[in-house]
């Protein structure tokens, strides 16, 4: 037996694997291609590849997007509603709202269909009091009506249990008599907040997916136990925190958005270590770009996550934002003559031109290939077809040459990515010139330092392992519970008594759920935070809280202080409201040693090019190419320079110079 | 002549002004209308003319291209000597809806952006606050016959000189309004969203110099006019007609009719209103500023990848709107344009449109913003209130797939509030928020379905007030497809059923505890005719329950002799 950690996640295109010997530091890594719609042989055969002997493993902690893919795609379990007479619409009609501020069209499907949503007599009223009592024979023949349909969820909602959950409880008592599988949901099970259709979705996902995600683990632990891995395996949910995968589909809504709340573990992680405290992570792959921002060493975590369209799930999340389509994003002249970069995507499939899968419309990556930042000897004859494409599609309509059009994409890429990162950082009160960027995924690092020139962002992280940065935050992720509780009562009002007795009871409940979970901890901490607003609005802002007991003033002087940093304006005259309080008890794993990700065996001394290649910077330039392994942990690199390795590709832009760290991050300072 | 990439640049840029004054504006903003229904925008005009040079993306629909028209009648103004010409750190206000405005609600803030001491363009913002005084709480009175009925007309003044906030002007205004104790909240938002707007679009300029800005401005307006005369040219050359019609103005219970004829001749567009109904007398005016505003965002609404700039609008033309309500001048009351004949207008240019490129556009929408008003007292609070509830309703089907259902208005963004959250604040229980069945207009494609919601009184005494429209006809279908149906407004009082003499306006209705109010919303039109829709399609909506068999059957005679 072993210390080893494994952390495996599971993408769109690929399943990465990494085990860690924390003792060490000693790593293993394997990237195979992901297996759908079950995950499992992938996951599977990325412990193959690696040669891992699962007997070894302490620990496991699996990343996955089986609830994610199974609402995009809406390939949902069978599941019915009961609701409140008048209201079984509710989860069709959403808010009034459609996709597009432009543009009259476009389409939405509920969670669950119209046939499968009944309604009973029930009632309360927004202060919780009973207006109509439940209807129990109602209710029983409800129940039956959806058994008979073959229904193998159910979401119990109704209105104002937020105020007031007994029907709820009471209706859930009664199907549990009757209802064949453990998989009912109640509306105020997971968040205790008005808002009827926010509510409802979120727990229309929940009961829809909860099948799935427990055949898929339950399936998976099995597998791996016949292969020898005897203890628990953990599943990451969207908050940055992991639970046991025997309890994680009670409460399986909480891991839609799992795989980008590892890359942000592993950022956080990653910059504590290095001596970055504030980072903005910029995740570019194939099909989207997103962007998270961590402040003082503490994970972004929301409540008010909407997935796609018309999709809100309100529960504590990372809150990631999606900036743009990645790689795939297709360039254009439109019929004025104007290039433009997206919003239209190849995707992965058929993906850019030069994939050589049938992709026509040249994109972003085809840009990189043909500016020299991507190796053109691994796309063969697909290269030229980038080529030609750019050629015909951009660069013959607006009179330039095939490189000064793929430069131009770029510029405009990364133009519309900068003002997209910039109005995150804006609405979350922030400037992003006090963060360095910490550049992932497989195309993070190769558009990183122009983009933080362009945001003017004085130096880019780029870790050790860009490519495989998900699984990473499996292996470091600490267990961590989210707790919310509205209040919406003015500060000069609010009980100070209740208000300290919520918070120790949040704190209290995270800590037991912690110590129930067998998992080797240094310490186990709470946080405490308010969200709050001036009486009349709307918008809140999260003021941290500097303990359990907080006084009245400490309240009002943080939120005051935060609103005039925030809006440059101060309004004496009117009062704070008190809308949630909130506690996240965070029980810390070990650190673990990440100095091995890069094999300290293959590093060289002094940092010598593998060769040289024209690179377009505005003209062309004879870049050095080195190979990130061989590089020294110091490389003292002045760009223009190529930094290749097996997950990803790194470009510095002229002028930039390169530092390392211990851990064999990249730190690259980007003159202004 | 400027290189692409750089024009490209200073676009996205230039946008990016516009994008964070509109965030800044919202975040601050204490009026939910700002905060939470987006009901603002902010933009960039030229320092010459006023017109529009960049518009924040989220700015909501209907003041697409408005403030162009107030920046220019300000610019007018300090020419003729009407208006005192600016200092640096003015910020001039001004709602005057015939000034190029909207209605009186909707208050501009116009800030000139001065580089070495000059002029260099405009910065200029619009946000739509909760009161500005008048006869009724909110300003949309359904009723009233002119402009001094509907709040405070102010005409362009300097609100901020030098920097500080006129404390006297401010006093005034707020001695005129209801609610004037949080507008400190909204004014700060409002002007701070502007000095948010000078400080990027300061930076913008350092880096890439004034004069190349001023070129790429000069080179994007031609790109704008360029695209948008490409769409123009996928029109089929010849003349389009369709009419709208308004149910009343709210006052006189006869229809308005939208005439419209659309011209496509070469590259351009030609939008003639002649022979659309004379002034009214109640508040269904338009003024010329909204009616132009309302073509401009129904094209965009067709060609949503036309940047909005003053280029766009220069190929089309618009014309015939002297002597109609369309042109509506002082004192005609005006409150209704914004909401709901902004939304008729886009109707009318729906309508022409599909029959020449049915591709593109849709059969028309639900079209109605559905405001209802109940004011009145809460004794277990003891306080006053005002409540409104906006509401969705169907859109239009089309070329690719049925309408949408429950669709925010044309003209808006704006999410609807939670049942929940309306039962928190106000006296009033909701016995059904439903789809509301049959509702969608039948064709190859249906319309999307309108809301079906009936509110109860609990307790306390309180008036209901209703600016809604569609109750005489419903949306129309295209290409063969069936109107979606009507909008219907009952009061329920004592257990007798009312419905107001105007169907989709009334003013006042008083109701008891137990009253209930029902109002079911328009369906979108149905696109193509109903024989083309495949049986199972329409099985599948009756399976549904969306509508009944009977229904069905009739809408949809291919079904005969299938089951569900």
């Amino acid at each position: 037996m072993t210390d080893l950690v494994a952390g495996v996640d599971v993408g769109g295109t690929f399943t990465d694997l990494v085990i860690l010997d924390p003792a060490t530091g000693a790593v293993q890594l394997a990237k195979v291609p992901t297996s759908l719609p079950n995950q499992a042989p992938g996951v599977l055969a990325a412990f193959d590849a690696a040669g891992a002997n699962l007997a070894d493993l302490a620990l496991i902690v699996h990343g996955t997007t089986t609830t994610t893919n199974a609402v995009l795609e809406r390939n949902l379990c069978k599941t019915g509603l009961i609701t409140t007479l008048g209201f079984r619409d509710v989860l069709e009609l959403g808010r009034r709202t459609r996709p597009q501020p432009y543009g009259m069209t476009g389409t939405f499907t509920p969670v669950i269909p119209r046939d499968l949503r009944l309604e009973i007599p029930e009632r309360m009223d927004a202060q919780g009091r009973p207006v109509t009592p439940l209807d129990e024979d109602a209710l029983r023949s409800a129940l039956r009506h959806l058994i008979d349909q073959g229904c193998e969820s159910l979401v119990i909602h109704f209105l104002h249990a937020y105020a007031n959950p007994a029907h709820e409880i009471r209706a859930a008592e009664i199907a549990r008599e009757v209802w064949p599988t453990p998989y009912i949901t109640g509306g105020h099970d997971l968040l205790s907040e008005s808002r009827e259709y926010e509510r409802g979705v979120t727990a229309a996902v929940n009961a829809s997916v909860q099948p799935l995600l427990e055949r898929y683990v339950a399936r998976l632990a099995g597998e791996l136990r016949d292969r020898g891995y005897p203890r628990d395996l953990l599943v990451m949910n969207g908050n940055g925190g992991m639970v046991e995968a025997s309890k994680v589909s009670r409460e399986a809504v909480k891991t839609v958005m799992s795989g980008p709340a590892s890359g942000v573990m592993a950022a956080l992680a990653t910059g504590r270590r290095a001596g970055f405290p504030n980072l903005l992570t910029y995740d570019m792959g194939g099909t989207s770009t997103d962007v998270a921002m961590i402040r003082g060493n503490r994970a972004p975590v929301s409540n008010e996550i909407e997935v796609e369209y018309a999709m809100p799930i309100h529960v504590p999340m990372v809150d990631v934002r999606t900036v743009g389509a990645g790689g795939g994003s297709i360039a254009r002249v439109d019929a004025g003559g104007m290039l433009r970069v997206g919003p239209e995507s190849a995707g992965s499939t058929p993906g850019p031109v030069c994939y050589g899968r049938g992709g026509t419309r040249v994109t972003i990556s085809d840009a990189n290939l043909i500016l020299g930042r991507l190796p053109a000897d691994r796309f063969g004859q697909a290269a030229e077809d980038a080529r030609r494409a750019m050629h015909d599609q951009i660069a013959a309509p607006l009179g330039l040459t095939t490189e000064a059009a793929a430069e131009a994409v770029l510029r405009i890429a990364n133009t519309h990515m900068a003002g997209a990162i910039r109005m995150v950082s804006i609405s979350l009160g922030a400037d992003p010139r006090d963060f360095a960027l910490f550049a992932f995924g497989g195309a993070g690092p190769l558009h990183a330092t122009a983009l933080a020139r362009e945001l003017a962002i004085p130096r880019v992280l780029v870790p050790a392992r860009p490519g495989i940065t998900n699984a990473l935050g499996c292996v470091v992720a600490d267990l961590r519970h989210d707790f919310v509780r509205t209040l919406n009562r003015p500060l000069d009002s609010v009980d100070m008594d209740q208000v300290h007795a919520i918070l120790a009871a949040q704190e209290a409940e995270g800590r037991r759920l912690i110590a129930a979970e067998r998992i080797a901890l240094t310490d186990t901490t709470a946080e405490f935070t308010a969200d709050m607003q001036f009486i009349g609005q709307t918008h809140l802002l999260r003021i941290p809280l500097p303990s359990a007991t907080p006084t009245r003033d400490d309240i009002r002087q943080r939120f005051e202080a935060a609103y005039h940093a925030r809006f440059r304006v101060t309004l004496p005259t009117i009062r704070a409201n008190l809308v949630n309080l909130n506690c996240s008890v965070i029980g810390h794993r070990p650190y673990m040693d990440l100095s091995r990700l890069i094999d300290p065996a293959e590093r060289r001394t002094i940092a010598t090019p593998k060769a040289t290649r024209t690179v377009w910077f505005g003209q062309p330039m004879e870049t050095p190419v080195y190979w990130r392994d061989h590089l020294p942990l110091d490389p003292r690199i002045t760009g223009p320079a190529i930094i290749e390795q097996m997950d990803t590709t790194t470009v510095i832009d002229p002028g930039c110079t390169v530092r390392g760290d211990a851990d064999g991050n990249l730190i690259v300072e980007v003159p202004q | 002549m400027i290189d692409p990439v750089t024009l490209a640049v200073i676009q996205a840029g230039l946008q990016q002004v516009c994008d964070e004054m509109d965030l800044t504006f919202s975040r601050a903003a204490f009026s939910p209308v700002i905060a939470e229904a987006d009901d603002r925008s902010d933009g960039i005009y030229s320092a010459t003319d006023g017109s529009l040079i960049a518009q924040g993306s989220r700015g909501l629909p209907v003041f697409v291209g408005t403030m162009q028209f107030s920046t220019r009648h300000i610019v007018e103004r300090i020419a003729s000597g009407d208006t005192l010409p600016p200092e640096e750190g003015d910020i001039y206000i001004v709602n005057d809806p015939y000034l190029g405005g909207t209605h009186l609600m909707d208050v501009r803030f116009a800030m000139p952006f001065w580089r070495n001491g000059e002029i260099f363009c405009w910065l200029s913002n619009t946000g739509h606050w909760p009161d500005t005084g008048g006869a009724v709480p909110g300003g949309f009175s359904a009723s009233a016959i002119s402009a001094e009925q509907e709040g405070l007309r102010l005409p362009p003044v300097k609100l901020f000189k030098r920097g500080q906030m006129d404390a006297e002007i401010y006093q005034i205004i707020c001695s005129n309004i209801r609610v004037a104790e949080q507008r400190i909240g909204d004014v700060q938002a409002q002007a701070s969203a502007l000095l948010v707007g000078a400080e990027r679009l300061t930076q913008l300029l350092d880096r890439y110099g004034d004069a190349t800005v001023t070129a790429a401005i000069a080179e994007m307006r031609a790109l704008a006019a360029r695209q948008m005369r490409a769409n123009a040219a996928l029109i089929p050359e010849g003349r389009y007609s369709a009419t709208a019609i308004v149910d009343s103005d709210g006052v006189v219970n006869e229809p308005l009719t939208i005439a419209l004829t659309v011209t496509r001749q070469g590259d351009t567009l030609t939008f003639d209103f002649a022979g659309s109904s004379p002034p009214c007398m109640g508040p269904m005016n338009s003024v010329r500023a909204t009616t132009l505003s309302s073509v401009f965002l129904a094209m965009r609404h067709i060609f949503p990848d036309v940047p909005i700039s003053a280029g766009a609008f220069e190929p089309l033309t618009v014309i015939g709107i002297e002597g109609t309500f369309l042109d509506a001048h002082y004192p005609r009351p005006v409150s209704g344009c914004a909401a709901e004949v902004s939304q008729r207008i886009a109707e009318a240019v729906f309508a022409a449109l599909v029959q020449a490129i049915p591709d593109r556009v849709t059969a028309a929408p639900a079209g109605t913003s559905g405001n209802f008003g109940l004011g009145g007292h809460d004794p277990e609070r003891g306080r006053d209130y005002v409540m409104y509830q906006i509401s969705g309703g169907g859109y239009g089907g089309n070329a690719a797939h049925d309408g949408l259902t429950n669709g925010c208005s044309t003209i808006g963004i704006s999410k609807a509030p939670p049942v929940e959250i309306m039962e928190q604040n106000f006296p009033v229980l909701y016995r059904r928020y439903a789809l509301r069945e049959g509702s969608g207009g039948a064709g190859t494609h249906r319309g999307g379905f309108g809301l079906d919601y009936e509110i109860e009184l609990l307790r306390g005494t309180a008036r209901a007030s209703f600016v809604m429209d569609h109750g005489r006809s419903g949306p129309q279908g295209a290409m063969g497809g069936k109107d979606g149906a009507v909008n219907i407004v009952e009061v329920i009082r004592n257990g007798e059923t009312l419905i107001p003499e105007h169907l989709s306006k009334a003013q006042d209705i008083p109701l008891s505890p137990g009253d209930r109010v029902r109002v079911r919303t328009p369906g979108g039109g149905g696109y193509g005719p109903p024989a083309g829709r495949a049986a199972a399609s329409v099985m599948e909506d009756v399976r549904l329950g969306r509508y009944s068999a009977d229904e069905a059957q009739r809408l949809w005679p291919q079904i005969a002799g299938k089951k569900t």
